[in-house]
């Protein structure tokens, strides 16, 4: 069912009981739902009904957060958070950079840190955006070379080449 | 094939050598490390493992230093030739039992083994006999700096070395020692000893890693964070508490000594006892009578034996040892028989 007001499907089925024309029922998305209830609206008695509302979004926007986080996936290996937190093992080594905003509170959990103070490789690659984008680089051309796209891992082993090239002081 | 030979050999760090070996039998550094190029090793595809398994091989057979090193496909081997591996602590039950191409790269003196495909590409395992932690730490370090010449670890500055479980990652140091606290056992001491250890960021397992029964009194004490701290900080926490333990340990042997030294030796001897002249024995009463005797040699309870000699039985011992010694695979009765058989022997001559 859609909006009474636009294109968005319709979210918010409110039972009106007090309004000028008597009980009426309202189908509206999330954002005219919000508008409908807000303490800026006009409408009388509705505030207290915009206090419980305005909570129950919240914990439902929590709801939706989670859920979009579990979705997406990580670019080059495809895991979901879901998957990694259904399993406990993560699928690549780019899952570190793809969740790291969801996998800094766990961290926290199991080691009281959330940041490497210990032996470095002695092939540094420099800042962690050029480790990043290495890692990710070194995934896509496994990948283009096992579809047989070899001009195209060729451009991107010419392109690690270059970022490797590049000392850190860039 | 050369895993025969070991067989009947008794790898460097049960030698019984090394400091407090009386009641520490070994140290054991491992540190995790994985290929950036590949996906950690369950999402892996066969041929993803394949070829894992041959940039580790050419890595390793490249280091001039490592003449003595071979390189194990554990793929095509048979269950006994796994199971004996494990036995030898060369590697994991994971890697036995996981699918797929894996290996091990193995020291001729059983010093290090660096397993490949187990929970990541790689797993450095460097082992010492008795407490000597610092020196092991070198070792992994140097391994570590040798085969990263070779190949790219996946490594971000802000978390380190990157690894399948994020309780891994950072350092990707597991430090463990393995004590022999029967004493503690005997004066039920134990329990209340493991709670101290709980709080102090430290893990205690049975003496084949994670997930065995406490066989024989042996327990590994290992540290339980990677992640924050410096490799020498985390070698640290364990240290401190070891010798804490050794202490107790100690203490509790003394105190037998003096309050029950005549059942101490009674206990002791019986042990003794049956390992000398049991017809069929199983591997779970050989562990517990092997403790016993270990812990009679140190107190000098029993004078005709050494503790190399014990190390090398609770390994010669084992199943998969017993059958690769034998030369033919053994059903469980056979086995026991067979046990007894090699304990009698080995044992006899000190009368």
């Amino acid at each position: 069912m859609k909006c009474q007001h636009c294109e968005k499907p319709a979210t918010f089925h409110i039972t009106e009981l007090t309004g000028p024309g008597g009980p009426h029922v309202l189908h509206v998305c999330e954002d005219h739902a919000r508008q409908y209830l807000s303490p800026d609206s006009t409408q009388p008695g509705t505030s207290a009904l915009a206090g419980v509302l305005s909570s129950q979004q919240k914990v439902e926007q929590s709801a939706e957060q989670i859920a979009s986080t579990d979705q997406k996936a990580c670019p080059v290996c495809g895991i979901t958070f879901a998957e990694f937190r259904n399993i406990g093992r993560l699928g690549c080594p780019y899952d570190y950079v793809h969740f790291q905003t969801d996998l800094e509170p766990l961290l926290i959990n199991i080691h009281g840190s959330r940041e490497h103070h210990g032996k470095k490789p002695s092939k540094l690659l420099g800042s962690p955006d050029r480790q990043h984008r290495l890692l990710q680089l070194r995934r896509e051309m496994k990948e283009a070379v096992e579809k047989e796209l070899y001009e195209r891992a060729t451009e991107i082993r010419d392109e690690i080449r270059r970022l490797e090239q590049n000392e850190a002081g860039e | 094939m050369k895993l025969d030979e070991l067989a009947g050999k008794c790898g460097e760090w049960l030698k019984g050598t090394g400091p407090e070996a009386d009641i520490v039998i070994s140290s054991r550094i491992r540190l995790a490390r994985n290929l950036s190029e590949f996906p950690f090793v369950r999402r892996c595809t066969e041929g993803d493992k394949r070829s894992i398994l041959r940039a580790a091989r050419q890595a390793v057979e490249a280091i001039d230093e490592w003449k003595d090193v071979e390189f194990v496909d554990v793929e095509p081997l048979s269950d006994l030739d796994r199971q004996f591996l494990v036995e030898r602590q060369l590697i994991s039950r994971e890697l036995s039992e996981a699918e797929g191409p894996r290996g091990v790269a193995v020291d001729g003196t059983e010093r290090f083994s660096v397993m490949v495909n187990e929970e990541d590409h790689l797993r450095i395992q460097v082992i010492r006999s008795g407490l000597d932690l610092k020196s092991a730490w070198q070792d992994a370090a140097e391994i570590d700096d040798r085969l990263e010449r070779r190949l790219t670890f996946a490594y971000l500055e802000k978390l380190g070395y990157l690894t399948a479980c994020p309780t891994n990652v950072g350092t990707g140091l597991r430090v463990s020692v393995m004590l022999h606290l029967p004493a503690l056992v005997i004066t039920r001491q134990i329990e209340k000893v493991f709670r101290s250890l709980q709080k102090m960021n430290v893990a205690v397992r049975g003496l084949f890693g994670e997930g065995s029964q406490f066989t024989g009194d042996f327990y590994q004490v290992s540290n339980q964070i990677t992640l924050g701290r410096s490799e020498e900080a985390l070698l640290q926490q364990v240290e401190y508490v070891v010798p804490q333990l050794i202490e107790y340990e100690r203490k509790a042997r003394n105190f037998l000594m003096t309050n029950s030294e005549h059942d101490l030796h009674d206990d002791v001897s019986r042990a003794y006892g049956i390992l000398q002249t049991a017809k069929k024995i199983s591997s779970d009463e050989t562990m517990l009578y092997l403790s016993k005797v270990r812990m009679g040699v140190n107190l000098g309870l029993i004078r005709e034996l050494e503790i190399p000699v014990v190390n090398k039985l609770l390994i010669h011992t084992q199943p998969a040892h017993l059958q690769k010694l034998r030369g033919k695979i053994l059903n469980t009765t056979d086995r026991n028989i067979e046990r007894a058989g090699y304990l009698q022997k080995h044992l006899a001559k000190r009368n």
